[in-house]
């Protein structure tokens, strides 16, 4: 692993985002999520890691829809992280990744109610993969049971694997090399994924800009998911 | 008044109808209470058997049923992850106010009225704890991992989070269940060991063992007399904590209508004034089914909705002071929030409470005539129990459905499960009080006995006035 300390960044251009929802598919393949059926997503049971918010600006007939996809925000300062009775849910100091370790959690349900972004889900029954979905279970997630909290991951198993990638291979991690699922099926390149450690890096880059701005950043939660929109210019 | 000479050497009418004023021979009182232990008509096997069976159903089939499918049985959803099972938690905490409420603070300040209801709230307050302190239990995803959240040294080192106000929450909750359970026993023991002297068979061996020997001599009372004031004054910070701690699982999050400095307070005064009103619906039922009109008089009453009535003022002071600050605060959010409560989903609720809690109690309970009444203080005070569950009820479930992102708004109806379960643990704790109401003398004997000691009437020229010598 390399000595050198991460800081794992997303970048998430909502002047890309046409709220196509790829992401969340992949996202849901990548991370072994189950399928609850109908009847549980209408009532909000949904265990999708990322919500495509949509919300409509401006009146008729100049109507148009906004996409804000929200995933857990890897707070620096973590509301969640505090409030678990067990150490379920703690800080990475080497990620810069908030980790939630199912085997600990009790399911108390406090950190997710703590969440500003409402970024985390709960698995309500034990997870139900129906045919042919059992056959493609990612072998490097772990498939959670009944009463266990969950989350956006920033896809940790990928940056594992791309960290021991490099180290067999004797050289640094470079920018690309790690890319969540999420990313890696966006297809307006919306969301970045990256080092900000890394001064080089796309996402270093993308954070300067003047149209980044974090979500609820008045909370002083520190998201390292950063945003960026700007203007009227880039979207019709 | 001098005009009537004859009125002046009798005593008042009023002054009889005082319990401390009204003095039995001792046989006569402990048979009295005896008598109401013992007695077990066929309507007390029917109600016994009836709760028996709902706490079965409740805790044995749907809690069990929920541990066995997944928290899924219940109504709950993104994002309101706590719904009623935190809103009775907080509820049965509260009830479990009442007790040391009656009982240590009215000590300590030597309210007399205090002496014949001490025992029968000190033992709500055990049995809502116990309810209470199944709450988080039955609301955990994972009940069999329950003891991850005590400290025990384990081969994977790891510990608790002392972050946590659940953390805190549980020691408080503990300590409180000890102190208070240790504060029910002491002033029981001679009434035990009364109990012991008129009872034969298992009751005999039973209350020979609970009355651990006591035989009442001048040393036994002076160490009796010192341990109970000692617990007296310290179980009373232990119980402010409790709720203010149970308070602060709320007011340390940042979820809007929860984050509030006033917490603490509101929450106690909230449990003291639900506690308190508990305590009036139970010793009410208390007198009318086991016959202790004797005891629990008038004057009682009188007392206990006066506290009522005062306690309706502290709350609503806070509620008042914590609506005002997010009204004006005018975060949208909060002001989402205010909406809700007046025209959204709850306000029906919202409503419901303002008029027990506060409407009805102001109203009615300044008229020493209705405070005097048992139907209309059952009634008043049921329904401060009933505002004071919506309250909770609308702080837990209601202010969950909205949030700062409004596109994650969302709903909450509790689930048959969830209902089943509460009807369970509300079963289980009458059901506990009547078996108890047969096992221990309800009426503290002996702190009667002392009270209508030291209140004499006593002759001054041709007058007879009350007077009372100081205790100790």
């Amino acid at each position: 692993m390399s000595e050198r300390e991460h800081r794992w960044t997303m970048v998430i251009d909502l002047d890309r985002c046409t709220g196509c929802q790829a992401c969340v598919v992949a996202c849901s393949v990548e991370n072994n999520i189950p399928v609850v059926g109908e009847d549980e997503v209408r009532m909000g049971r949904a265990m999708h890691w990322i919500r495509i918010e949509r919300y409509w600006e401006g009146e008729y007939p100049n109507v148009r829809a906004r996409f804000i996809p929200v995933i857990c925000q890897q707070c620096e300062r973590a509301p969640c992280e505090p409030v678990c009775p067990v150490f379920a849910t703690y800080h990475s100091e080497v990620e810069h990744v908030n980790i939630q370790v199912y085997n600990r959690c009790i399911g108390t349900r406090y950190c997710a109610n703590n969440c500003p972004y409402i970024a985390r889900v709960f698995n309500w029954f034990d997870p139900q993969f129906p045919e042919p979905l059992n056959e493609q279970l990612n072998p490097d997630v772990t498939v959670r049971r009944r009463g266990i909290m969950e989350k956006c991951t920033f896809c940790i198993q990928r940056i594992r694997r791309a960290e021991e990638m490099a180290e067999a291979e004797r050289r640094p991690l470079g920018d690309g090399d790690v890319q969540p699922a999420c990313v890696q099926s966006c297809p307006a390149e919306a969301l970045v994924f990256g080092d900000v450690a890394d001064p080089n890096s796309r996402v270093a880059k993308l954070v300067r800009s003047r149209r980044a701005f974090r979500l609820l950043e008045e909370l002083g939660t520190e998201p390292n998911v950063i945003y960026l929109k700007g203007g009227e210019a880039h979207v019709g | 008044m001098s005009a009537d000479a004859t009125a002046l050497v009798q005593p008042k009418e009023e002054w009889r109808k005082r319990l401390l004023l009204d003095p039995r021979p001792a046989e006569e009182m402990n048979h009295m209470v005896l008598k109401a232990m013992t007695t077990f008509g066929w309507r007390y096997w029917v109600v016994v058997g009836i709760l028996a069976l709902l706490a079965l159903i409740g805790l044995g089939g749907a809690w069990g049923y929920q541990v066995l499918v997944g928290m899924g049985v219940a109504g709950i959803r993104r994002p309101v992850f706590w719904g009623v099972y935190i809103a009775n938690f907080v509820f049965w905490i509260g009830i479990s106010h009442s007790g040391t409420f009656i009982s240590a603070i009215l000590r300590v300040f030597k309210a007399e009225f205090r002496r014949p209801i001490t025992r029968a709230s000190e033992l709500m307050t055990t049995f809502a704890l116990i309810v209470a302190g199944m709450y988080p239990l039955i609301h955990l995803g994972r009940t069999w991992r329950f003891y991850w959240m005590i400290p025990y040294p384990n081969q994977r080192q790891l510990w608790p989070n002392f972050h946590s106000p659940l953390m805190w929450d549980m020691i408080a909750i503990f300590t409180y269940l000890i102190g208070s359970t240790l504060y029910l026993y002491l002033p029981l023991i001679p009434d035990l060991a009364m109990a012991r002297d008129h009872a034969r068979g298992w009751r005999h061996r039973l209350y020979r063992f609970l009355a651990l020997g006591w035989r009442g001599t001048e040393a036994e009372w002076h160490h009796l007399k010192r341990a109970i004031t000692i617990f007296a004054f310290a179980i009373i910070p232990v119980m402010f904590s409790v709720h203010t701690i149970v308070s602060w699982d709320f007011g340390m999050t940042m979820v809007p209508g929860w984050h509030s400095t006033i917490f603490g307070p509101y929450f106690v005064a909230g449990a003291i004034f639900s506690g308190v009103s508990a305590v009036v619906t139970v010793l009410l039922i208390v007198r009318k089914t086991m016959k202790l009109d004797y005891f629990l008089r008038e004057e009682h009453f009188d007392a206990l909705g006066k506290l009522v009535l005062v306690f309706s003022f502290v709350w609503t002071y806070f509620f008042f002071a914590d609506y005002l600050t997010e009204w004006y605060g005018g975060e949208a959010v909060a002001k989402e929030l205010l909406t809700l409560q007046a025209r959204g989903p709850v306000a029906p609720l919202w409503y419901l409470m303002l008029t027990t809690n506060i409407l009805i109690p102001w109203f009615t309970l300044w008229n020493k005539r209705i405070r005097t009444s048992p139907p209309a203080l059952f009634l008043i005070t049921l329904g401060v129990n009933v505002g004071m569950y919506l309250e909770r009820y609308i702080i837990v479930a209601g202010y969950l459905t909205r949030n700062r992102l409004p596109f994650d708004w969302g709903a909450y109806n509790p689930s048959p499960v969830e209902l089943l379960i509460s009807l369970g643990s509300l079963s289980t704790f009458v059901l506990l009080y009547a078996v108890a109401s047969r096992l221990i003398p309800l009426v503290p004997v002996w702190e009667v006995q002392e009270g209508q000691f030291v209140h004499s009437l006593r002759r001054v020229g041709r007058i007879l006035v009350p007077s009372v010598s100081e205790l100790e």
